[in-house]
């Protein structure tokens, strides 16, 4: 930091925002085309969402991966083949570590440090407020060639407006963490998502009596299809290029022949095909809802003292409610006009990455693939770290490829056809999303 | 060379099962920051043709050596899987060595893993009887640095040969005359090592040193 005149001024180097799986991701591959990295980390270790010592960390104890081992895995720094299929979240937290360590990303993180501001200055620079999380709360503005934000959407919960008094225990998703809170207690869990599911399933084992409130019938699939891991099957499906209608055809026969038909359990028929809401994989639900331990119920009405309505007006009387009601992204540092973020608070993004009127301002991982989200942050933050090195060497064929781009259908890398609900904002299908990166990566290839 | 592998259709429909890898090591007593350096032989040869003298001649001046032996007669998929495997086992970024066939697994893991820097020793790029197939080999995922070494005089790759894996990595061969193939085993095998070693501290200087 010697080499520059202004102590504040810290020249081409760019501003990672978080030290997560996406933000170690983009320090290691904006180092690898040379640009000089500081990353803030608000937390004193990296990991973000997937350490569970964080405190706004969603995991709970019993955790697993969703989409197995190589559709999770970095594409060029691959899980211990000796792993299970899907490994636990403690295993995830020592892969990113290691990952950390193998690549040195540590030396250019600022942990306990937090982002408040980054404003644009000219010359499409940015001014970055960072204040210490510790003691003294010193801050202090550095100017940067470019911020790459990393700062996770699962963090911030998402907690529904349900109208009336409760006089039990109600808590989101993201306290939960360990299934002893459950023991003896009646348990309604709300939400039909991955982590609904697995809340219910944990309570299946624990609790006196588990209710599941779902809003919609989904479509749930087994972790293991023909003894293989479900995700890794449907991506054979996706190799032979079969066409959506077909996938969805084979998907609705394979489901009858794992799962099975879910609606003779009281569950309610999906409102949607297959492949038009977030995937939701577990083989354990229909296990204990064929036990009777877990009673699937419509959604919640209101609360009413010690009890709680439903909507087909059943009463039913818990003592806990988890709200498995998921999270919604935040980006307190950025103007909202930044990301052309619009009233609803969903960032409209090139490739849920580029800002489009900023090409110094980028977001990695803000996407909910149907696989792990890891592969596509590494494509990403390759993408960000070329183009951020093309603009800088290459104005004109910048110019060009930002003009190419513009004219990417939407369609090509966004699922458009999907539950219309902030669920499915970052919706995509993870061979398409990568298609289109690599589409962008040859577009920015040096020439040889 | 092809650009980097985006979609991977193969690692994630049949991934390649996991197998039984033997890792031989000779460490410097003290650590000298060095990148680690992994060496790989030729499919069907043991870790062994380098733990003969190579390993411990890398660790005498600081550098941690590992040899792989890869599983009995894998294919080269399940090759430079072994590869990739043991270097991102390794506690910091690898440099990859690989001899005779075992430098196509490492041009190969170079698609996949960005090591440190590579060397490709006395390198048969193109498979057995295919005298005209070109070698299709992937662009480097990480800026690495490679350096061909060979000798004119190897009976089992020409000097063209050697030329033309230098230059698909924008180099020139590094020449030992008068030695055979097996620059690791015969008489002159220390100034090969020495070379590579003095090629690597040229080309990854430590911070601090």
């Amino acid at each position: 930091m010697h080499d520059t005149p202004d102590p504040g001024d810290r020249g081409d180097a760019v501003c990672v925002v978080g030290a997560g799986a996406s933000g170690l991701a983009a320090v290691k591959n904006l180092r690898e085309l040379g640009f000089a990295v500081d990353c803030y980390e608000r937390e004193t270790s990296v990991g973000g969402a997937w350490n569970w010592r964080h405190d706004r960390s969603p995991i709970y104890a019993g955790t697993h991966l969703i989409s197995s081992r190589p559709l999770t895995e970095f594409p060029d720094f691959p899980m211990p083949d000796t792993w299970p299929d899907y490994p636990h979240h403690s295993q995830v937290l020592e892969y990113l570590e290691r990952y950390a360590k193998h690549f040195a990303l540590t030396d250019d993180i600022w942990f306990g440090m937090e982002v408040t501001s980054a404003v644009p200055v000219e010359g499409g620079r940015w001014d970055v407020t960072i204040r210490s999380t510790g003691v003294g709360e010193s801050s202090r503005v550095q100017r940067y060639a470019a911020i790459v934000v990393a700062n996770g959407h699962n963090w911030s919960p998402v907690t529904p407006e349900i109208p009336g008094e409760f006089q039990g225990q109600t808590m989101h998703a993201r306290a939960y963490k360990d299934p002893s809170r459950l023991r003896g207690r009646k348990v309604l869990v709300i939400g039909g998502g991955n982590t609904g599911c697995d809340i219910a399933v944990e309570a299946a084992q624990q609790a006196a009596r588990v209710w599941h409130s779902t809003r919609r019938g989904y479509w749930y699939a087994p972790k293991y299809v023909f003894g293989r891991p479900a995700d890794q099957v449907n991506d054979r499906l996706l190799r032979w290029g079969l066409p959506l209608r077909m996938r969805q055809w084979l998907y609705r026969r394979t489901l009858r022949l794992t799962t099975g038909d879910l609606t003779r359990f009281g569950l309610p028929e999906p409102d949607h095909r297959p492949y038009e809401s977030h995937p939701i994989v577990n083989s354990q639900l229909p296990y204990y809802l064929g036990h009777g331990r877990i009673e699937p119920v419509p959604d919640v009405e209101r609360y009413d003292g010690a009890g709680v309505v439903l909507t087909d007006g059943t009463r039913i009387e818990p003592d806990l409610v988890i709200t498995a009601t998921g999270y919604r992204p935040r980006f307190d540092f950025l103007e909202p006009e930044l990301l052309d973020t619009d009233e609803n608070g969903r960032p409209d993004l090139h490739l849920h990455a580029f800002a489009r009127r900023h090409p110094t301002l980028a977001v990695i991982g803000l996407l909910q693939p149907d696989s792990g989200v890891f592969p596509l942050a590494h494509w990403q933050s390759v993408a960000v770290a070329r183009w951020l090195r093309l603009r800088a060497d290459d104005p004109e064929r910048a110019a060009a490829v930002q003009q190419k781009e513009s004219t990417r259908p939407l369609d090509s890398w966004s699922r458009r056809r999907v539950v219309p609900t902030q669920r499915h904002w970052f919706e995509v299908d993870h061979v398409d999303y990568l298609r289109s990166v690599e589409g962008l990566l040859d577009q920015m290839e040096t020439p040889a | 060379m092809s650009t980097p592998e985006v979609l991977r259709f193969a690692d994630w429909t049949t991934p390649v099962a996991p197998a039984a890898r033997e890792v031989v090591s000779r460490l410097p007593e003290d650590d000298h920051g060095h990148p680690p350096l992994l060496f790989v032989p030729a499919p069907g040869r043991a870790a062994s043709v380098f733990a003969e003298h190579w390993l411990g001649h890398a660790a005498g001046r600081g550098f941690s050596g590992y040899a792989l032996s890869a599983r009995p007669g894998g294919d080269l998929r399940a090759l430079v899987h072994d590869t990739v495997q043991t270097a991102a086992s390794l506690p910091r970024r690898t440099v990859l060595i690989g001899h005779g066939e075992g430098a196509l697994v490492v041009a190969k893991a170079l698609g996949r893993y960005p090591a440190r820097a590579a060397v490709l020793a006395a390198p048969r790029l193109t498979p057995r009887f295919a005298v005209f197939a070109k070698p299709s080999l992937p662009r480097p995922a990480g800026r690495t640095p490679v350096l061909v070494v060979g000798s004119p005089d190897d009976r089992l790759v020409k000097p063209a040969a050697l030329d033309r894996a230098a230059a698909v990595y924008g180099g020139a061969p590094l020449l030992f005359p008068g030695m055979g193939h097996d620059l690791m085993l015969e008489d002159g095998w220390a100034e090969p090592i020495d070379a590579i070693l003095d090629w690597l501290l040229k080309e990854l200087p430590v911070p601090g040193h």
